[in-house]
């Protein structure tokens, strides 16, 4: 992937980005224009992305007067009956989706690639991807019909699992599966796709050397496909993993329809979204807050300094 | 070389028809899964509650069903959801506009200009979209608070012209696609650097422009948690946060809501479709160009 030139690595030394950027015919020196097109975005830089996480570290170390609060505010927090249940939820909900997810996203692009018919697998691609228009709360709605058996147009296949009511459906042991499956269905095409694209720069010469070396269709795929994937796997992986701990809509709207079966203080953003907006404890709301966009900054971070997907291959 | 071809014939055989099989029903499966909801939803807006019921999932309803739901809708409240749709249209163009007037230019600078602080600018635009943009809704929200702009527009429409996955795709297609050259030459025929950009790089930048837009729009129009937090009234709802309220007041979801007001299943089917249109359109529309742009960069949800 050529996706950041070598100048941009974070070793190079000054001199030679300045020579980098010499080279590569960006505007000699520092010129006024480079400040003036980026002020705008280093404004919204600074008001949304550092500013907010800047104040919530400041919340969650001080108490609802402003003083200095230590560690009482993630105590708290952890303590809260409602914590570790929230963070199970999570988790169940994370290992039944990113399994879900690895398995059949990279096993749906390799079948789809390996189509010789075009208009197949231009189609297929399609229909898998469609579903991510319908984010957010229309995919969760539209999951709500799909799921009680009164309505659904697999109202067959739900009574053959034992299913004859909404309520049985979304028993508690049920909805990690049940926010797997919305999410693969709005987020899967467009991993699908991705998957696709990364399959289509594997040159043709390696694949056809490994067929005239005798591999047949699935050692290809699992031999020499797979591995040259791993980076874009990792990727799927990550981001995923970062995105699903932010769990909300789905349980929200599922709490709503369900008569508070499904409890409002399922996921972690809910649990937070409570303390500010219940209990109005802006600090307890804080220190969840900061916790979670700590995993996904961690998550982040790695993948852009290790994971080697935004850096020139060599 | 025709023991060799033939062998390697057999072989291909020997997976050749169980494995197509196989990944045939795959497909197919697959193919049922992501299109059924979908196409179920479709009918669905053409029947009456009891037709959705007990009628064929996959039966087409009537004309008059259909225009009975409509009514349904958007008479709900007094019309409420036209106001909503009229939220998102303004929040999810504002942000368009914001963000391709802040995102454009300052992917020129990152990819072509030299200025302090370029290479951690550069990698904080990374980390930050990489990281999903819920993680920063909450703390938003506490910063906003501070400063008294809840409830306004602006509070939802500044946050989502934040968009470093659009600086992102700008930079990268800046940094690999504009021949330096054409710039150059741009420069020595006596082009200010202001000239440079807006003669010679924007107008090749077309591409990126509707990308970013593409991408911007449809994150704006299906964001539920920021307006959600950010929004305290119903006059101010998206119609991503409306659903809610009409889901509320669907008695089949919620028995409390029985009442003059209440929502029908197929009506509630109806604001899906409707509160996804545009989106669909965008969709259906600039689906070739998409597909490339999201394998161009990698992309995040």
């Amino acid at each position: 992937m050529t996706l950041a030139r070598q100048g941009d690595t974070l070793t190079a030394g000054a001199r030679e980005r300045r020579r980098a950027a010499a080279r590569e015919g960006r505007a000699p020196g520092r010129t006024r224009i480079g400040y003036l097109f980026v002020s705008l975005y280093a404004f919204l830089t600074l008001a949304f992305g550092i500013a907010p996480a800047v104040y919530s570290v400041v919340l969650a170390f001080t108490n609802a007067d402003g003083g200095f609060a230590g560690l009482d505010n993630f105590s708290k927090v952890v303590t809260d009956f409602r914590f570790w249940p929230a963070v199970l939820h999570v988790t169940a909900y994370l290992v039944i989706w990113l399994i879900g997810l690895l398995i059949f996203v990279v096993a749906l692009a390799l079948i789809v690639h390996a189509l010789s018919v075009r208009w197949a697998s231009t189609s297929l691609r399609f229909v898998y991807y469609l579903p991510g228009a319908l984010a957010g709360a229309s995919s969760v709605l539209l999951w709500l019909f799909v799921l009680d058996p009164t309505a659904s147009p697999v109202s067959g296949l739900l009574r053959a699992m034992g299913f004859t009511s909404f309520v049985q459906v979304i028993q508690p042991g049920n909805l990690p599966a049940i926010f797997a499956i919305i999410a693969f269905w709005t987020g899967a095409g467009g991993w699908i796709v991705i998957m696709y694209g990364a399959l289509n720069n594997i040159s043709t010469e390696v694949i056809e050397a490994a067929r005239i070396d005798g591999a047949n269709a699935v050692q290809t795929a699992l031999r020499i496909q797979l591995p040259m994937l791993r980076k874009w796997i990792a990727y799927m992986g990550v981001m995923s993993l970062a995105a699903g701990t932010q769990l909300f809509v789905e349980p929200q709207l599922l709490s709503q329809a369900s008569n508070a079966i499904v409890p409002n203080d399922y996921s972690l953003n809910q649990l937070a979204y409570q303390y500010a907006f219940q209990q109005n404890d802006f600090n307890g709301a804080a220190a969840i807050s900061l916790l979670l966009l700590v995993v996904a900054l961690l998550l982040s971070w790695v993948f852009v300094t290790r994971g080697g997907l935004f850096e020139r291959e060599e | 070389m025709t023991t060799l071809s033939q062998q390697r014939r057999q072989r291909v055989n020997l997976t050749g028809w169980s494995g197509r099989a196989i990944a045939g029903v795959v497909l197919l499966v697959f193919v049922l899964f992501f299109a059924i909801p979908i196409v179920w939803l479709l009918f669905a807006v053409t029947k009456s509650s009891k037709a959705l019921i007990l009628d064929n999932p996959f039966a087409l309803g009537s004309w008059a069903d259909f225009t009975a739901n409509w009514n349904q809708l958007f008479g709900f409240q007094d019309g409420a959801v036209t106001t909503w749709i009229g939220n998102s249209a303004l929040y999810a163009v504002g942000a368009l506009v914001i963000t391709l007037v802040v995102s454009i230019p300052a992917g020129y600078a990152l990819a072509l200009t030299e200025f302090r602080l370029r290479n951690a600018l550069l990698v904080l635009t990374l980390v930050v979209m990489l990281i999903p943009s819920t993680a920063l809704v909450l703390p938003i929200f506490l910063e906003l608070n501070t400063v008294g702009l809840i409830g306004s527009p602006l509070s939802v429409i500044l946050p989502m012209s934040f968009f470093p996955f659009g600086v992102y795709l700008t930079y990268i297609y800046f940094s690999t696609s504009v021949p330096r050259d054409l710039l150059s030459a741009a420069r020595i025929d006596g082009c200010s650097e202001f000239q440079v950009f807006t003669r010679i790089a924007l107008p090749l930048a077309a591409p990126i422009v509707a990308l970013v837009a593409f991408f911007n729009f449809v994150q704006s129009w299906n964001n539920f948690f920021l307006p959600f937090v950010m929004l305290p009234s119903s006059d101010g709802y998206p119609i991503q946060v409306g659903l809610t309220s009409l889901l509320a007041s669907t008695p089949a979801f919620n028995p409390s809501s029985a009442g003059s007001d209440s929502v029908q299943l197929p009506t509630l089917a109806l604001a899906t479709v409707v509160s996804i249109l545009p989106v669909l359109f965008v969709f259906l529309f600039s689906q070739r160009f998409l597909v490339s742009g999201m394998t161009a960069g990698g992309t995040k949800e």
